[in-house]
């Protein structure tokens, strides 16, 4: 069984669309692939895939610190030992403020007269869903919440348990924008990543930071140019830039609207309209990944 | 008065709108040149677009223990009290797990042989300097392979204080959950971009939640005009968002962002746009609750 984590750097890129592309094309080719939307912040890969919800959890995520005030004397411990500001004054008695609070904990240690205790807070729901393309894990954080990156990795966790324990060849990981937590969850224990990016002064430079970053966790990394026409000469660049680096280009995809109304459809594009310019090349893309995927297993 | 300009969904034009509108608000002789952040310390791309000349460094980070081992007795409180799992006792060896530490502290005040002192441990770096139309400009940039931005961001809000008059423009990264927050927090208003698109929708409305959970007046900015579908605007007629401006969908645009133009550089006629988006944001924000 294989991972393969889908990545940029830069968001709006089209990870989203090409992740959809290959759980098409990988179930239209028969390779029999779990699914797995790691972008649990803004989770959009259910948005084409029309995944039907099997099974719904809670996902309890760190705890924050709660004042109980009737034990609280206002000596103003916590205040000092917050490095988070996440204690408020409030017409003399104190307060946590759940946003800033970070769950250290370290004023529930430090006060002198145990006013204070933890508490934990389910901040998410992750789901295993059966889409049109084979089984698909996705998750929702309520916004302004912590512990992405936890509940990235659990996301992974259960698809990549499923695989094993059902025989599927693939995990098909639709990875977060950035390089922080989320993208190093992602990221880990891939066989493969592919970075999409677009031929734009911030695509390439978002890029590069994706590329040092799988590099730094030791994750073979492929790159295909999104958008490729747009700017000529920034596709120049990347190329440069990968050759520079050995980083193979596994293709290049034309600015092309069926993407666009493909995605209004509620459909990958390579399923809303195989022959358009860009389902053509992502198929390109597919093919050359599924081989860099075997080509791994032929190896160990 | 600080503008976050945010999205959830990564690539609708945050930067887009937060350089152009920064660049309008340095047109207007009648106030300091704005202070421009750029937030986004894991994908940093304003000054692309910007370009300041750079004339401050300051690396950033957070302090984590060092153990001094001739005075430390392997009692393990230390392990005991710390929540994520960044320090460990094994046997009479202590070890501190720099990636995981989220530097607060907790273990060198609840040590009691004193033996946790904190250093430094630097996780990027702060950029300060200005541009030729005169915008002042400070970015965080992240090392790679860290995984948490929050520290360099709140870091990089404290590291410049504006003066008085003076508009910040804050561009914050993709997604909703921490370095979101963190960026938009301090925020008297936030300036939604989004594209008209399901993708974009499903983002979108994740923002407007953030807004309401920080209790922020926002508005939307709808990029790419005419792409997509009518859910962006029937979601903004329901919630009573605002609608502030509209940037038509137009490849040589975004023929023009790729090479690293703003909009009112190719489009000099949006400097009177901008300015009417900063005059509509200017009457949300003072508008009585």
């Amino acid at each position: 069984m294989k991972q393969v984590v889908i990545l940029s750097g830069k968001g709006g890129t089209g990870k989203t669309s090409v992740a959809a592309a290959f759980a098409h094309l990988a179930y239209a080719d028969s390779l029999r692939s779990v699914l797995a939307d790691a972008d649990v912040d803004a989770a959009n890969l259910g948005l084409v895939l029309s995944p039907r919800v099997i099974e719904e959890h809670d996902f309890v995520g760190g705890s924050i610190a709660v004042i109980d005030p009737d034990k609280c004397d206002g000596c103003g411990v916590c205040v000092s030992v917050c490095r988070f500001d996440a204690v408020q004054v409030r017409e003399g008695g104190y307060r946590i403020d759940p946003i800033p609070c970070d769950g250290c904990a370290a004023c529930v240690y430090q006060c002198p007269t145990k006013a204070i205790r933890m508490e934990s807070q389910v901040v998410g729901r992750w789901f295993r869903s059966e889409s049109r393309y084979g089984p698909l894990f996705h998750a929702a954080l309520r916004p302004a919440q912590e512990n992405s990156g936890k509940l990235v990795t659990l996301v992974k966790q259960k698809a990549r348990l499923l695989a094993l324990d059902e025989n599927y060849s693939a995990v098909i990981v639709d990875g977060p924008p950035g390089i922080g937590c989320p993208v190093i969850s992602a990221a880990s224990g891939a066989d493969l990543a592919l970075i999409v990016t677009e031929p734009t002064v911030a695509g390439i430079h978002d890029m590069e930071r994706a590329l040092k970053t799988t590099a730094h966790f030791r994750v073979p990394s492929f790159v295909c140019i999104n958008k490729a026409d747009v700017y000529p000469d920034g596709a120049a660049q990347i190329e440069a830039y990968c050759r520079e680096h050995d980083i193979e280009i596994v293709g290049r995809i034309p600015f092309d609207q069926t993407v666009t109304e493909a995605m209004v459809n509620g459909e990958p594009v390579t399923a809303y309209r195989p022959d358009a310019p860009a389902s053509r090349a992502m198929r390109a893309v597919w093919e050359r990944i599924a081989t860099r995927l075997n080509d791994q297993e032929d190896r160990q | 008065m600080r503008i976050a300009v945010a999205s959830g969904k990564g690539g609708t034009g945050k930067t887009t709108v937060a350089t152009s509108l920064a660049l309008s608000l340095a047109s207007d002789s009648t106030r300091p040149p704005p202070l421009f952040l750029d937030c986004d310390v894991e994908a940093p791309n304003a000054h692309l677009f910007l370009r300041p000349t750079f004339e401050r460094r300051q690396e950033v980070g957070i302090l984590i223990p060092r153990v001094d081992e001739s005075k430390c007795t392997h009692c393990g409180k230390c392990a005991e009290v710390c929540q994520y799992h960044a320090i460990a006792v094994l046997g009479k060896k202590v070890l501190v797990f720099a990636q995981l530490c989220h530097g607060c502290g907790s273990c060198a005040l609840i040590c009691p042989e004193h033996a946790i002192s904190e250093v430094p441990d630097v996780m990027g770096v702060l950029e300060f300097g200005t541009t030729r139309a005169g915008i002042v400009f400070a970015r965080g940039v992240m090392n790679v392979g860290e995984p948490m931005a929050v520290p360099v961001i709140r870091q990089l809000k404290k590291w410049i204080a504006p003066q008085p008059n003076q508009i910040v423009i804050m561009d914050a990264p993709p997604g909703t959950t921490c370095p979101v927050v963190e960026s938009v927090r301090s925020a008297d208003f936030l300036l939604l971009v989004t594209e008209p698109t399901p993708f974009g929708l499903h983002d979108l409305k994740l923002a407007a939640q953030i807004a309401r959970e920080l209790n922020l007046p926002a508005g939307v900015v709808i990029n790419r005009d005419g792409i997509g579908d009518a859910g962006v605007e029937e979601f903004c007629a329901a919630e009573r968002l605002p609608i502030l401006m509209r940037i038509p969908f137009d490849r040589a645009i975004a023929e023009g962002i790729a090479q690293g133009q703003t909009l009112v550089d190719m489009r000099p006629e949006c400097l009177s746009s901008f300015q009417s988006l900063f005059n509509q944001v200017r009457i949300l924000v003072e508008a009585p609750a």
